[in-house]
C-alpha cells in the first residue's frame, strides 16, 4: 500500500481512484471527494485506521466516502459481549464469528463450514441462539451477546451445561463442543426441564461428526435435572 | 483461518419502511435486500453476487409484527420463523404454516430466518449456486438436466429449461391457504395471490418471484378462510435438520360427514414453483373421505410427470404424500 495515497483527490468521482493488483489480490482504494471537507478528513482518518491494520483481508471492503441522504453504518461500535462493553471497529460485511474471534480474541466460537450449516459458531444473541458465521456483527449492537467464555463463573466453576458435557463425555475431538454447549444453555433456559424429545430438537442445530449425539443429549438431560434438584 | 471474506458493500440500516424503498429506489439492480441473511450471505461468501449496498431491513418495525385484520390475520414479511412456529394465534388457526415454519432447516436458522426471506430466496440447484452460466444465471445451458447431471433434488412437472423446485417450506402453506402477498415499492404497494407471486422460469427464468430490484415483500395476508379445514403438512428430507424437502404437501380439506367440500392440495419441490393440485382438488370435492379417494388422488397427482435421470422416486413419494393428505 506504500506507494498509494488512498486520500488523493481525483476529479473524476465516478470510479475507484486505484486499484493494484496484488498478484491476487485486487485491493480497492475508496474514492475520494474533488472536495475536502472537514467531515470527510475525519472518515478518512478512520478508514485509514483499517487500511493499516486489515489491508491483508479488509482491503476490498473500503467503503467508498460518498455522503448519503440515508447514512451507511459506520465502523467504529459497541458491541455488549459476555456482559462486557468492548468498543470494535467492524467492516459492513464482517460477520459476529470474524469478529469475536480476530477482533475480540473470544476464540472460543468455532468457525467450522462459515456457511450455517455446521453449528460449531453458535452464540446466544439476545436469548436465542444463533449462528454467529451468518450474522453481520453490524446487527447486534444493540442486542447482548454471549460466547462460550461467558458462561463460566468468576471464581471458575463451570455452567451446569459444561459440567454435565464433560459427566456424560460429549465432547469427543471437541470442535463442535461450543457450539453444543450455547444450543443446550439457551434451551435450559427457555425451558428448564425438557423431554428428551424437546432436547433433541433444540440440539439439532449442531453437528457432530464424531456422532457423539446422545452423549451431549444425556449432557443436557444431566444439566436439566442437576438444576432441578439444586 | 480467515476466509470467504465477504466482499466489500455499503450497510444501510433504516428503521423507516420508507428509507428503504428509497434506498431500493437509489441503488436498483446493485441493491440487496437484507432480511435473516442466510440465502444473502452464501452469495456474497461465494462471490455470486456483489451488491453495492445492502439494505438491512432488521430495523422495519412495522414488518415486524403479527395483527388481525377483517377476515384474517396480516403477518410481517421479517416475523422469524420461530416466531411464526410459536405464535398462539398461528398455532391455533393457521397450524399448517405453523407446522411448514418449524420444519425449516435448523433452530438457529429459524431463529434468524424470516417468513419473506423464506419466500423469497433463490433457487437451491448447486450448479446454479456453484456460479455457472445456466439459463437461471443468464446463459443458455442447463446443467443439472443433462445425462449424468446429478439431479435427485429437481423437478418432475412444469420444466422449461431450468429443473430448479422451489426450496421454501412456508409457501407450499401459504398457497393451500390461499394468502396474500403485500408488496410495496417508493410508488404503492399493489396485493397480489400467494399463487401467482411464485414465477414461473416460462415466465422469467431469473427470477424467482415477481418482485422487482425496487419492491419489498412488506407482508402475507391469511384469510381465516380455511381455519375450520383439516390440515396436513408433510416434508419428507434425506436428514432431520437443515435439509430442504425432497417432496413436501400442504393441504386444506374441509369436510362434513365424511363427505370432502372443499380442498387445497399443494405439493412442494417437484416444480420450480409450489405445484397446486387443482385437478386433484376438483375431483375429490364431493366425494367420501376415504381410502379410495386417496387412492385415486395420489394416482391423478403424479400423471404426466416428466422425471429426470434420478428423481423417479419423486413420484412415488409425491403420490404417497397426496394419498396421506386427502386420507386425513
Amino acid at each position: 500500500m506504500s506507494d498509494i495515497d488512498p486520500f488523493e483527490p481525483v476529479q473524476d468521482g465516478s470510479t475507484p481512484s486505484h486499484a493494484v493488483d496484488y498478484s491476487d489480490t485486487v485491493v480497492i482504494v475508496p474514492k475520494a471527494k474533488p472536495e475536502w471537507s472537514r467531515r470527510n478528513f475525519i472518515k478518512g482518518v478512520i478508514a485509514s485506521g483499517v487500511t493499516v491494520s486489515g489491508a491483508v483481508y479488509f482491503g476490498p471492503a473500503l467503503a467508498p466516502l460518498e455522503p448519503l441522504s440515508a447514512q451507511s453504518v459506520t465502523r467504529l461500535i459497541t458491541l455488549n459481549v459476555n456482559g462486557q462493553t468492548r468498543r470494535v471497529d467492524v467492516l459492513p460485511g464482517e460477520t459476529l464469528a470474524m469478529t469475536l474471534r480476530y477482533k475480540l480474541g473470544l476464540t472460543g466460537t468455532k468457525l467450522g463450514c462459515d456457511r450455517g450449516e455446521c453449528g460449531a459458531c453458535t452464540v446466544i444473541i439476545s436469548g436465542a441462539t444463533h449462528y454467529s458465521c451468518s450474522t453481520l456483527t453490524q446487527r447486534v449492537r444493540d442486542h447482548k451477546i454471549t460466547t462460550i467464555e461467558g458462561l463460566e463463573s468468576p471464581d471458575g466453576d463451570l455452567h451446569p451445561v459444561q459440567q454435565a458435557f464433560i459427566d456424560e463425555l460429549g465432547p469427543q475431538c471437541g470442535f463442535c463442543t461450543p457450539g453444543q454447549v450455547m444450543s443446550a444453555v439457551a434451551l435450559l433456559e427457555a425451558n428448564p426441564n425438557p423431554t428428551r424429545i424437546e432436547a433433541r430438537a433444540a440440539m439439532s442445530g449442531n453437528l457432530c461428526r464424531c456422532g457423539a449425539y446422545d452423549h451431549y443429549l444425556n449432557g443436557v438431560m444431566r444439566a436439566a435435572q442437576e438444576s432441578q434438584d439444586g | 483461518m480467515i476466509k470467504d471474506m465477504i466482499p466489500g458493500f455499503e450497510l444501510f440500516q433504516p428503521t423507516e419502511i420508507e428509507s428503504a424503498l428509497e434506498l431500493l429506489d437509489r441503488f436498483g439492480e446493485d441493491g440487496w435486500a437484507l432480511a435473516g441473511g442466510y440465502d444473502s450471505l452464501d452469495w456474497f461468501k461465494n462471490r455470486g453476487k456483489h451488491p453495492e449496498a445492502v439494505i438491512d431491513l432488521q430495523g422495519l418495525a412495522e414488518l415486524n409484527r403479527i395483527v388481525e385484520i377483517p377476515n384474517g390475520i396480516e403477518i410481517g414479511a421479517l416475523t422469524t420463523l420461530t416466531e411464526i412456529e410459536n405464535n398462539p394465534t398461528i398455532r391455533e388457526r393457521f397450524g399448517l404454516l405453523a407446522e411448514a415454519a418449524s420444519k425449516v432447516a435448523s433452530p438457529q436458522i429459524r431463529n434468524a430466518g424470516t417468513l419473506g426471506g423464506n419466500l423469497c430466496q433463490d433457487a437451491r440447484c448447486w450448479y446454479y449456486r456453484y456460479g455457472v452460466s445456466c439459463y437461471r444465471a443468464g446463459g443458455n445451458t442447463c446443467y443439472a438436466s443433462a445425462p449424468e447431471a446429478l439431479n435427485r433434488e429437481h423437478a418432475i412437472f412444469g420444466v422449461n429449461r431450468c429443473v430448479a423446485v422451489t426450496p421454501s417450506d412456508t409457501a407450499v402453506a401459504l398457497v393451500a391457504l390461499d394468502a396474500e402477498m403485500v408488496i410495496r415499492n417508493s410508488g404503492g404497494e399493489r396485493i397480489i395471490n400467494a399463487e401467482d407471486f411464485f414465477m414461473e422460469p416460462s415466465s422469467d427464468i431469473t427470477r424467482m418471484t415477481v418482485l422487482e430490484p425496487s419492491e419489498l415483500l412488506t407482508a402475507i395476508r391469511v384469510p381465516n378462510t380455511w381455519i375450520d379445514a383439516d390440515f396436513y403438512f408433510e416434508k419428507v428430507t434425506d436428514r432431520n435438520s437443515w435439509d430442504f424437502a425432497l417432496v413436501s404437501i400442504a393441504s386444506a380439506i374441509k369436510n362434513s360427514d365424511g363427505q370432502i367440500n372443499d380442498a387445497r392440495i399443494v405439493c412442494g419441490a417437484v416444480q420450480c414453483i409450489p405445484r397446486r393440485l387443482e385437478n386433484v382438488e376438483a375431483m375429490i370435492r364431493g366425494r367420501v373421505q376415504d381410502e379410495n379417494t386417496a387412492a385415486q388422488a395420489g394416482a391423478l397427482a403424479v400423471q404426466n410427470a416428466e422425471p429426470l435421470n434420478y428423481n423417479h422416486f419423486k413420484i412415488p413419494l409425491m403420490e404417497n404424500l397426496v394419498k396421506r393428505a386427502v386420507r386425513g
